[in-house]
């Protein structure tokens, strides 16, 4: 009875829309034309469809970078927070405001400092940017100068390592899971390391990295699915170009879908994106017990 | 590395001075990563206000002289952002009482009642937070254009209503797993019926839980695009995130507009964050620890 809204939902917004996508995989469908079955037809044209194959290596290019630099970010953020110093919690306030703020608005605000000519860092970079000569003066003497920055999201080569750097302003989400984990270890495995005459460094192997496994596995999974959709940054910023640089492969499937409605192939397509999800998480899984340890 | 934890007091100077050194390196670092943190945001108010002309300018200052206020009126009146503030607030506001209620009531079921073939059913719904959205886009997008609902709110506000998202229900099922069966028991014999528990036991004592949910709630629905971009097509239908993405494709050079609107469309979330922030908190060390 109280089940009731749930199983309504469930077959309506995800039990019936699942089967019908996996049956429509097997369809050819534009709306306008009746349905047609196709058998594994779609699959067949998704291994010689080069734009599905551009997509697959832009989306892996994303998850080589952003994934591993993401986590030793978060990690290492974690780390300095974890300090019993005075306001640390001011400190893990502004380091998570921008997972806060993420969409749109944070994206248009990238494209203006991403702009080739006039952005942010790029004026940072010709050392254009008033109060540059009183740092340089202070403390970084060596701001490198580069008179010919490149053109970022207007350049295929530079545009995704844009969006990898645009990911790194979010790694307070992720540094926000570590903290928890890390206030979970107890002092005294510390204090025993201490006696057995551990020091910084064996402290860090042998104690917080195994205690903090199953939180590093955690945000591995969770960073894994996500760049496996990432969509509104470059649907947004970039559109998929230039030259499909940034075409992922969410973006490409909502493409499919929406604007050529070749439901039948887009569909195939997002049950690959499961296939190889679900594939990539099950390996993690397999994987774990090598190096998480659970209490 | 919490090593601090173990230290214990001592006169030694060298190990103290040792120590203070670290500090004031520990603060220079934080301080430092925190303006890199930073700077877009000021890098987007600063552009907010500067005079059209002087955005391209080189070596353009931090604090624009004058202040140009009226950036922000230019900017929400070039399209009509009240309606855009309009649907967003109608869809938000929905699916927040639609996600709290459903989501709390079906996790009540999951963790209170008994019934045949719950925890096979509890597990199909765990495996829909499995399944990537793009799964089940195009029949959803089919179905609602059979129902006649393109172009309308209804598509992004009904399905809030039914079940609320297999991550609240987990969520509320782990607290209310909590909550002792005393406090029921107590209840029942006082003639409660599994309702008047769901209403007068478990939902008074999850406050904080509930109130995680509203605040995650929101910020998906106030930030989401690709819901809206889907659904909607005219201009009168449009939500702020979308709203923002034709002011790029209109004005898309004008960027001190642009980041105008942009930090309009911000500041709400922002003040959800500041006075919420202990919810959020909450809400991601549960969803991160138990998840």
């Amino acid at each position: 009875m109280f089940i009731s809204p749930w199983m309504i939902g469930f077959l309506v917004f995800a039990a019936g829309p699942v089967l019908a996508s996996l049956a429509l995989s097997f369809c050819k469908w534009d709306i306008l034309t009746p349905v047609q079955f196709v058998g594994a037809k779609n699959y067949a044209k998704m291994i010689n469809d080069p734009l599905v194959r551009k997509s697959l290596t832009n989306t892996l290019y994303y998850a080589a970078f952003a994934i591993p630099l993401g986590m030793i970010g978060a990690l290492s953020t974690a780390l300095l927070l974890n300090q019993k110093l005075r306001a640390m919690r001011l400190f893990r306030t502004l380091f998570y405001v921008p997972s806060v703020t993420a969409g749109v608005a944070t994206f248009l605000l990238w494209s203006w400092i991403f702009n080739p000519e006039i952005g942010l860092l790029n004026r940072a970079l010709r050392h254009e940017v008033p109060w540059m000569e009183f740092a340089h003066g202070f403390a970084l003497k060596h701001i490198p100068f580069i008179a010919h920055p490149p053109g970022w999201l207007a350049d295929p080569a530079w545009a995704m390592p844009a969006l990898i750097i645009m990911s790194l302003w979010g790694v307070g989400g992720g540094m926000l899971i570590y903290l928890a984990g890390l206030q979970g270890i107890p002092e005294e495995l510390y204090e025993a390391a201490l006696l057995d005459g551990a020091g910084a460094t064996q402290k860090f192997r042998f104690v917080t990295i195994p205690m903090l496994s199953p939180t590093i596995f955690f945000n591995l999974i969770m960073s894994i699915i996500g760049s496996f959709q990432v969509f509104g940054a470059a649907f947004v910023m970039t559109g998929g170009g230039p030259a499909n640089s940034t075409l992922f492969y969410v973006l490409y499937l909502f493409q499919n879908a929406m604007m050529y409605f070749r439901f039948g192939y887009a569909s195939a397509m997002a049950w690959l994106l499961f296939i190889i999800i679900l594939a990539l998480t099950l390996i993690q899984f397999k994987l774990a017990p090598k190096w998480v340890h659970y209490q | 590395m919490s090593m601090t934890a173990t230290y214990r007091k001592t006169r030694d100077p060298k190990i103290r001075l040792w120590r203070n050194t670290k500090t004031a390196l520990v603060y220079a670092v934080l301080i430092g990563l925190s303006c890199v943190f930073l700077i877009p945001f000021f890098w987007m108010l600063s552009t907010s206000l500067t005079e059209a002309g002087k955005v391209i300018m080189r070596n353009k200052p931090w604090i624009p002289n004058p202040m140009v206020w009226a950036n922000y009126k230019q900017a929400l009146t070039v399209l009509p952002f009240h309606l855009f503030l309009k649907n967003t607030l109608t869809i938000t506001l929905s699916c927040i009482v639609g996600q709290t209620l459903s989501a709390s009531l079906v996790a009540f079921g999951f963790s209170r009642m008994r019934f045949p073939g719950r925890d096979v059913l509890f597990i199909m719904v765990l495996s829909t937070m499995m399944l990537p959205a793009q799964v089940t886009m195009i029949p959803t997008f089919i179905l609602f254009t059979k129902l006649r609902w393109i172009d309308t709110l209804k598509p992004l506000i009904v399905p809030a209503f039914f079940g609320g998202g297999a991550f609240f229900i987990f969520l509320l099922r782990q607290f209310f797993m909590t909550i002792p069966s005393e406090l029921e028991d107590a209840a029942k014999i006082d003639g409660c019926s599994p309702l008047g528990i769901y209403r007068n036991v478990a939902l008074p004592l999850s406050k904080p839980a509930l109130a995680t949910v509203a605040i995650f709630s929101f910020m998906a629905h106030w930030n989401d695009f690709m819901g809206p971009l889907i659904y909607t097509q005219s201009m009168e239908k449009k939500t702020l995130a979308l709203g923002l993405y034709s002011f790029k494709g209109l004005h898309g050079t004008e960027y001190h507009l642009m980041m105008a609107a942009a930090i309009a469309v911000l500041i709400p979330v922002l003040i959800i964050f500041f006075s919420a922030q202990k919810y959020f908190v909450q809400g991601i060390v549960l969803s991160g620890l138990k998840g």
